[in-house]
């Protein structure tokens, strides 16, 4: 009973602080504490997002095809290069410098680079998506990779397995939650990503959108575009964490287990 | 059922000499103790005869066939159960038959059967986490088994039970030991124990570690919790504790 209740609470939380947000910020417009044109109210913003429902339902189509293709060839680099590192460790040594370096140039200093070499195609946009979303799902790996325990590869070789067999049997399931967790942080950024090469070329798009209602000083159609861009990062993070669950049914013991204690 | 034996095995690891000139042997269908205090070096014992090392000198040989550094010919349960998180007990258990390249199908079907036996009726689709200590031991035991050739090697198997499941279980294992025709080499460091299931114990002492004595239990099995309190046990023990003793 008293955990039934907790677990009410629990989801409870959430939503509460969600809803108070709202409320805050609609007491800050009808209180006029902050001018309407500098900030929209809710309902407002709400007003904005359905009239150019249409439209920016076609943005989206497109950013969400950047982002997502983006993703999946980050997904592709980051395994190769992080099981070409965990298999040679002179390359570990020699890449894991330069990967680290990669992240600290900021994203959108390269955006109008990738502008002038690749054009105003989607390339240079998924190219984006791909610079961003690839690290932290190397790192992810990596880490799964040296997180196997050392006496199971053991027991492995003491079974006659190749190294091939060890790889595919122990280090790729052993990675599995890892690489989800950094898949789950990608996804965040990939969205973002889109967006931002966006902002720098193109003629579809919800970053051409943002720049063309920022032109027209539309506020409430800019703030409606931004909650827009976080509530498909997030659905795109739940599609993750729903493809995690099917791939890593033994965690849901683990869940259970620390649920009951 | 198989049979093994080492000659004249020695390792070091950088200057430091573990294991010295070790000559034992295993014959069919028996099951032998290795006891020594920690760090005397049975484990690499262990690791030399399973291949996982190469030894400096001396030997290992199965059934005749000389397997000195070559993985895979011997079953290995290696000092904790290291059941895969990520599998069900069921591929657990085939892990070895897969690996040995037998399709994943086939070797769930050729593990089905043994779970009965095992003690493990109904866990096939569990995970690891799932099972309890004993459980997770003997779902070790039984993916041991499968990849054997008749001989065996377990690394304190029961070292994490408590005494009442450990005597339950020293009877099953011998009990399956027999229907399933396996020679084991065991490591423990519970003496009485060892004088209960074994029938022969090698004393492993010094630095680097030595056979310092290897004892023949005459006592017909299985025996009994009852037989510890005999004379014949006790002298046993005194004799064990006394070359334990020597080499220190
Ligand atoms: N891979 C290794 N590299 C270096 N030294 C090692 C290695 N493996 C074991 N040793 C050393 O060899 C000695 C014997 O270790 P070993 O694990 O064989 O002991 P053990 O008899 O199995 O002990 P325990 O009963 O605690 O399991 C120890 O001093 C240990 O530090
Ligand atoms: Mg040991």
């Amino acid at each position: 009973m008293t955990r039934k209740y907790q677990n009410i609470t629990s989801k409870l939380a959430p939503v509460v602080s969600i809803f108070s947000v709202l409320l805050l910020w609609f007491a800050l417009c009808e209180g006029e504490v902050v001018p309407a044109y500098m900030l929209p109210s809710p309902i407002a913003v709400g007003k904005a997002f359905v009239n150019d429902f249409p439209i920016l339902m076609q943005h989206a189509a497109v950013t969400l095809q950047e982002a997502i293709y983006g993703l999946l060839l980050g997904i592709v680099l980051a395994f190769v290069i992080a099981t070409l590192m965990d298999r040679f460790p002179f390359l570990y040594k020699a890449v894991y410098p330069l990967l680290v370096i990669s992240q600290t140039i900021p994203t959108i200093a390269i955006a109008p680079l990738l502008v002038l070499w690749m054009g105003f195609s989607m390339a240079p946009k998924i190219t984006l998506v791909v610079v961003t979303t690839f690290f932290p799902i190397t790192v992810s790996l990596l880490d799964g990779y040296r997180s196997v325990d050392a006496d199971a590869v053991s027991l492995m070789r003491s079974m006659g397995a190749k190294r091939i067999q060890i790889f595919r049997y122990i280090k790729l399931p052993g990675a599995l939650t890892q690489f989800f967790s950094g898949l789950k942080v990608s996804a965040s950024y990939a969205v973002v990503g889109a967006v931002i090469s966006e902002w720098l070329g193109g003629f579809k798009g919800l970053g051409v959108y943002m720049t063309r209602v920022k032109k027209a000083y539309a506020f409430d159609k800019m703030f409606s575009v931004i909650i827009f861009i976080s509530v498909i990062s997030l659905l795109l993070m739940l599609l993750i964490a729903v493809i995690k669950r099917l791939c890593t049914p033994w965690e849901r013991i683990k869940d259970e287990r620390s649920q009951t204690e | 059922m198989g049979f093994l034996k080492t000659e004249g095995v020695t390792k070091s690891f950088g200057d430091k000499k573990v294991i010295e000139n070790i000559s034992i042997r295993l014959d069919e269908g028996e099951l032998v103790s290795l006891l020594g205090v920690s760090g005397s070096g049975k484990t690499t014992l262990f690791n030399c005869i399973s291949g996982l090392y190469k030894p400096d000198s001396g030997r290992v040989l199965l059934n005749g066939e000389d397997i000195t550094g070559k993985p895979g010919k011997i079953s290995y349960m290696l000092q904790k159960d290291l059941l895969l998180p990520y599998y069900t007990v069921l591929d657990n258990v085939a892990l070895p038959l897969v690996i040995k390249g037998m399709k994943k199908k086939q070797a769930r079907e050729k593990a089905r059967p043994l779970f009965a036996e095992f003690g493990l009726g109904g866990t096939e689709n569990h995970y690891p986490a799932e099972l309890s200590g004993g459980m997770r031991q003997r779902a070790a035991l039984l993916r041991t088994y499968l990849c054997s050739d008749g001989v065996a090697l377990l690394d304190e198997p029961f070292s994490a039970l408590d005494t009442i499941t450990k005597s339950a279980i020293h009877e099953w294992y011998l009990d399956i030991m027999q229907k399933i025709k396996l020679s084991t080499l065991f490591i423990t460091h519970d003496i009485d124990e060892a004088i209960l299931i074994s029938d022969r114990i090698y004393i492993l002492s010094g630095v680097p570690g030595v056979i310092s004595d290897e004892i023949t239990i005459d006592e017909k099995k299985p025996r009994t919790n009852d037989f510890t309190l005999t004379p014949e046990f006790i002298a046993y023990k005194k004799r064990i504790i006394e070359s334990l003793r020597l080499s220190q």
